[in-house]
This record gives C-alpha cells, sequence and structure tokens, in this order.
C-alpha cells in the first residue's frame, strides 16, 4: 500500500508515538516468546521450578497488555488517526490480544506440568514427537512478529500458510495419543497432559496465523480474517 | 454510490485560468443526486476553485477563465441562453464566513423568493420564510424576533440563517465553502446535523479542511491537489483505505 511505513508525520511527536506502540508490542512478544520457551523446557526437562517460573511471569505480559491499550486509547483519542495511522493502531490492539493468548498457552503449558506430575513422564517418543512441532511454532510466531513489524504482507501470506503444517502436527500428536490410551490405561494421564500441550501449540499457531492477518490488514487495509489461504493469497498477490 | 443514482452535476475536463496561471487542469467528475460529496486538499490546490464553477461564481473574477463542460441535470451550465441568475438559485451557496444581509432576519429569506417571483401573496412569503427557517433548524430560536436585524444573531445561528437562505429559494444543489470554519465545535455539530438532514432533499457539495468534517458528513471525498483531482472515492476507504500515496500523506499528515 502507499504507506506502509511508521514516519514521515509532520508531527515527529506523533511519529514517536506511533513506533512506541509497535516496539512495546513487539517488547511484550519478546516476554511472551520467552514465557512460551521456558515452558516447553520446563517440560520437556521436568523442571517444577522453571515451570513455576513461568507461570508467575503470566502477571508481567499482563501489565504490558494494559499498558498497550491504554498507549493506543491514548493516540485514538489526541491524533484522530486516519489510514495507515488508524490501521496501525488498530492492528496493534488486535495483535496485543494474541500475544496475551500466547502467554496464556505458555502458562497452560507450565501447568500441564505442575499438575500432572502423579501420572509421571511422557515417552521420548511423545517429548519428540512435541519439540518439532514447538519449533515449527516458535518459528512460526517468530516470523509473524517479524512479518508485522516490517509490516510485510507478502511474508505474513507465507508465515500463514504454515500453520496447516502445526495442525498436522497436531492431529498426529492426538492420534499417537488416543492409541497409547486405548493400549494402555495407564497411559491416560500422561497422554492427556502430551495432549494437552500440543493443544496449546496449535492454538499458538493460531495466533501467528492471527498475528499475519493483522499484518496484511495493517499493509493493505483488507481485513482478511475467515478467508481460505486461497483467498488471502489473492489480496495479497493483487496489490501492487 | 451506485450507478442507479442519477447524476445532478458533470464535470468534464474542466480548466480554470486566473490569467495566464492555469489553477484548475482539467478536472472530470460526476456529482450525484442527494449525496454529500466533500473536497479537501491543501490551500490552493483548486478545491474551492472546482466549487464555484458549479455555479459560475467564478464569472465574477476578472481575468478569470473557465474551459471544459459543466452540466447540471445534462444541461450545460455555459450554455449562453442560460440565466446565471436562476442557475445561482438552483445551485445555491454558503460562504465560510456567515453573511447575513444587513437587513431583518424575515428580508434575508424573503429577499430572494421575491427576487425569484417565487411568492405572489404576503402569505406565501411567510410560508418560505417559516419553512426555510425551520428545515434550517432555526425557527424556534428566531420566530418571536423576525424583524431584528441578522447581523445581530450569533455566528452559528448567522450560518444556519445562510442556509435558509439558500433553501428559500428552492435550490437543488448546495455548495458550502467551509461552512463551519468561523464556528465553536457546538454550532458547527449542529450544521453538521443540518447537512445531514438536507441531503433528504438537496444535493450538497462541501469545502472544508477540516477532515474529520468530511469523514463523518460525506457520503464520497475528493482530493485535490495543485490543481488535481487526485483520488475520489466513497468517504469510508478514502479515511481508512486511500489507493493513492498523496491522499494518504495528506489526510495523515505526512510531507508528501
Amino acid at each position: 500500500m502507499p504507506n506502509s511505513k511508521i514516519g514521515g508525520h509532520y508531527s515527529q511527536a506523533y511519529d514517536a508515538e506511533l513506533q512506541q506502540a509497535v516496539d512495546r508490542l513487539m517488547q511484550m512478544a519478546a516476554l511472551t516468546q520467552q514465557q512460551l520457551s521456558d515452558a516447553l523446557a520446563a517440560f520437556a526437562s521436568g523442571d517444577v521450578v522453571l515451570a513455576q517460573q513461568v507461570k508467575d511471569f503470566d502477571r508481567k505480559v499482563n501489565s504490558f497488555e494494559v499498558d498497550i491499550d491504554e498507549h493506543c486509547l491514548d493516540i485514538l483519542a489526541r491524533r484522530q488517526p486516519a489510514a495507515s495511522d488508524l490501521r496501525l493502531v488498530l492492528s496493534v490492539l488486535k495483535s496485543v490480544n494474541d500475544i496475551e493468548r500466547v502467554g496464556d498457552l505458555a502458562k497452560r503449558i507450565a501447568k500441564a506440568l505442575l499438575k500432572g506430575a502423579e501420572y509421571g513422564r511422557p515417552s521420548q517418543a511423545q517429548l519428540d514427537a512435541l519439540s518439532v512441532m514447538a519449533q515449527k511454532v516458535q518459528q512460526m510466531l517468530q516470523r509473524a512478529l517479524e512479518a508485522f513489524k516490517q509490516i510485510d504482507a507478502q511474508a505474513a501470506l507465507h508465515v500463514l500458510r504454515e500453520d496447516k503444517a502445526i495442525d498436522d502436527d497436531y492431529a498426529q500428536i492426538i492420534a499417537h495419543s488416543l492409541s497409547s490410551m486405548k493400549h494402555d490405561a495407564q497411559q491416560i494421564g500422561v497422554s492427556l497432559q502430551v495432549s494437552n500441550v500440543a493443544k496449546a501449540l496449535e492454538r499458538v499457531g493460531d495466533h501467528s496465523r492471527n498475528i499475519c492477518q493483522h499484518a496484511i490488514f495493517l499493509a493493505h487495509g483488507r481485513n482478511v480474517a475467515h478467508l481460505s489461504d486461497a483467498e488471502v493469497t489473492e489480496v495479497v498477490e493483487k496489490k501492487p | 454510490m451506485t450507478n442507479t443514482v442519477p447524476v445532478k452535476i458533470s464535470a468534464k475536463d474542466v480548466k480554470v485560468f486566473y490569467g495566464e496561471n492555469e489553477a484548475l487542469h482539467g478536472i472530470s467528475m460526476d456529482v450525484y443526486q442527494n449525496e454529500v460529496i466533500s473536497f479537501i486538499g491543501p490551500s490552493g490546490c483548486g478545491k474551492s476553485t472546482f466549487l464555484r464553477c458549479m455555479n459560475r461564481m467564478n464569472d465574477t473574477i476578472e481575468h478569470c477563465r473557465v474551459t471544459g463542460s459543466i452540466t447540471l441535470d445534462g444541461r450545460d451550465i455555459h450554455e449562453p441562453a442560460l440565466d446565471v441568475v436562476q442557475l445561482r438559485a438552483q445551485v445555491g451557496m454558503v460562504f465560510q464566513k456567515p453573511n447575513p444581509f444587513p437587513k431583518s432576519i424575515y428580508e434575508n429569506i424573503a429577499y430572494g423568493p421575491r427576487l425569484h417571483g417565487l411568492a405572489e401573496r404576503k402569505a406565501d412569503l411567510d410560508d418560505i420564510v417559516e419553512s426555510s427557517l425551520r428545515r434550517a433548524g432555526l425557527w424556534n430560536e428566531v420566530k418571536d424576533r423576525l424583524d431584528q436585524p441578522g447581523t445581530g444573531l450569533s455566528g452559528g445561528q448567522q450560518q444556519r440563517l445562510c442556509i435558509a437562505r439558500s433553501i428559500a429559494v428552492s435550490p437543488e444543489v448546495i455548495l458550502m465553502d467551509e461552512p463551519c470554519s468561523a464556528l465553536d465545535p457546538i454550532a458547527t455539530s449542529i450544521i453538521e446535523e443540518l447537512i445531514d438532514e438536507l441531503k433528504q432533499n438537496f444535493t450538497i457539495v462541501i469545502v472544508t479542511h477540516n477532515m474529520q468534517q468530511a469523514a463523518r458528513v460525506s457520503d464520497r471525498t475528493a482530493f485535490f491537489h495543485l490543481g488535481n483531482l487526485i483520488e475520489i472515492g466513497n468517504t469510508n476507504d478514502v479515511f481508512t483505505n486511500p489507493q493513492q500515496k498523496r491522499t494518504e500523506d495528506y489526510i495523515t499528515g505526512r510531507y508528501g
């Protein structure tokens, strides 16, 4: 779109305020990414202390969310942003939600470990499968945030399409968990735990996908929520 | 705006020259019936000049020359047989600064209809005065002092008096050249509310420097820059996702 940059206003203070909205969003995202990676590490190694830290960390992420919401509200009230500026503020507000949810999901992974201790540890095969999925999800989140920060719709489109592979991993883990539950009732507890973690990861993929949609809205001014990958592709590639 | 809506004013390749200087470089656009369309753009972009073409107000400026064609309901407004006074009744105008006549409130409204022979009897004229003031949302505030000077009203009331004055001669189009720039926010809201009601009966073209006002009141927005029409579209689209970089730069307050 014509102006997919943040700066260039007559008012430099306005440039700074908009840039700050994105910067704070990225800071919050970095915290959440750390939280997610800690939660996954804690789950993989059975580190209860680290899992507890992840849980407690959530408050910090939440206060970031409130702070960014207020900052955006200020911009709306005082600047009455239009066009790309308006889209920027709206997409920051929406992305804040998704990032906050990723924080919640990290907490859920930590809780899976804390509450599931009595069921014993997952098998190495289960941990390996989760680790493969986790890597993809974390990469996807990282690249979604990068696309948003760069206001790069093409990149966002590529990332958005990756969600399919994550859904496939999820289906596989669930299928595997179900079959091990069927074979051995002793496995139900631990397999549920593994399923919960996989579910959380699958949801992180969905939120990354949402962030990509926000990036595309920001770049092209078209709301692509609820569109199929093919339709989104058309929106992104039609535009110069 | 769909194609089924009739075109009220159609401009084709309109150029305006002030002496040697070409101020408008060939503007083409249609204004649809019963729409509110706003013209925005930086000072000197030609938006007011183009507005004044629509009822030939530029005729009054020496050394000013207009080329191209403008039609009202399909009729060329420059054709020699056309009565300019009649045209300006059909296409009324409200200016930036309220400019009531130095006469009574009643006479401000009655002057036009009397000039155009719209009322035969005093009772008819009374009706026109009342209905015009009512439609301009001013009746209740002035009905007990119609004989007092129009210039004694507040700025916002004076502007509504001027709107009533233009309504009184049964226009089809009302041109407004920054009608609220001299008014406070409350008077501005009242005029904006009025514009919304007036569009039931009239086509309204409004020039404004207040972009929030354009966003609030108009169905479509046209952006002018250096004598060119850069972009015209539904107001929602122009203010959320303009197609031209120059439009984007202007409405977001960036240097192009």
